[in-house]
């Protein structure tokens, strides 16, 4: 038989989701677009941002909404050396769990901090927001550390 | 005082999760709230076809449907990946089957889905090629999906020569070829 090229070519496999939020999560991107960061307090008093629906200790539906700051600490990080597409940003950054003031939990999102070494656990990172904003987690475009 | 917010287009009772006191929060106040999140999903794939399925798609680009024959139970696979599945040896002779057929399966669609620009409803099918010995998934048209029935004979629509491509794509649809139907006997394997 004949030799035969063995072909390939690119294939894009996408699933073009749209999801309902619910009550709480709507609350959460409803107030992001308004530019305000919301946590939802907990059966024990401490507050979880983002915020969720349910207790996670005790299952409880949980529905005081709690206003926080703009800023916070970084509790852990991961630095990021060859963004992908559809990250956050397009060059090297940390993904980096953030404990928003006044939230006693982290939220994932991505510091720019320019270079690895300027990453610390605990430092103080505060929210660069989207110029556009439609509710949506990237309303926050990123983190950035907060100017000493 | 701010209304609560309604998310769900569910009926009464269906909704389960927890009403928040939006109340509270000044900027929720008055502005319209985010009913759902666009979350799309992808992946990015390099596909390689391998050498039988290779051989396949280069005659498709030249409007021929070629298959592979095994040499043991001599069944033709269309398009073949390069081994006889029940066997287990490679399929090696090169078979040409027409591009005319029977309907052995369809289903009638009736939801419409990104990517297809059909009418609904329309009939999909599995089509036994004249020659091979397993069905190519296609499309009937030019005809009413009422009329798609097991053992009816069709025949491939390709696009126009200078549109082809190295893609199954190259057949638009399978159309009736007004033939009687198809004998049972010659697809009873395969319903």
């Amino acid at each position: 038989m004949r030799e035969t090229e063995v072909l390939s070519a690119p294939l894009l496999v996408e699933y073009p989701f749209t999801r309902t939020v619910g009550p709480v999560q709507s609350a959460f991107f409803t107030a992001l677009r308004e530019g305000v960061v919301l946590g939802v307090r907990a059966t024990d008093g401490s507050v979880v941002c983002p915020p969720v629906e349910y207790d996670s200790f005790t299952s409880e539906s949980l529905s005081e909404l709690v206003e926080l700051g703009d800023a916070g600490v970084v509790t852990t990080w991961a630095w990021v050396t060859e963004p992908r597409d559809d990250q956050p940003l397009d060059h090297p950054f940390a993904w980096a769990l953030i404990r928003i003031d006044g939230a006693d939990t982290g939220m994932l999102h991505a510091v720019d901090a320019g270079d690895e070494s300027a990453m610390a656990t605990g430092m103080r990172v505060r929210i660069r927001w989207a110029d556009d904003r439609e509710g949506s987690i990237t309303d926050i475009a990123c983190f950035e550390p907060e100017a000493t | 005082m701010t209304e609560p917010i309604e998310v769900s287009a569910m009926p009464d009772g269906l909704w389960s999760q927890p009403a928040v006191d939006t109340a509270a929060i000044d900027v929720l106040g008055g502005v319209e709230p985010v009913r759902s999140i666009r979350t799309p999903a992808s992946l990015t794939y390099r596909y390689t076809p391998g050498l039988s399925q290779s051989r396949f798609l280069n005659a498709m680009a030249e409007g021929k449907i070629l298959g592979e024959r095994c040499p043991q139970c001599g069944k033709v696979y269309v398009p073949s990946r390069g081994a006889c599945p029940v066997d287990g040896v490679p399929t090696t002779e090169p078979v040409e089957v027409a591009d005319r057929g029977t309907v052995v399966s369809y289903c009638i669609v009736n939801v419409e889905f990104t990517g297809r620009g059909f009418d609904i409803p329309y009939a999909s099918a599995l089509v036994l090629p004249d020659g091979g010995d397993i069905p190519l998934f296609g499309l009937i048209q030019e005809t009413s999906h009422e009329d798609v029935h097991v053992g009816m004979r069709v025949e491939a629509k390709w696009k126009p020569p200078e549109e082809w491509e190295k893609s199954l794509e190259n057949i638009e649809w399978w159309r009736p070829s007004g033939e009687p139907d198809a004998d049972p006997e010659t697809y009873r394997e395969l319903v």
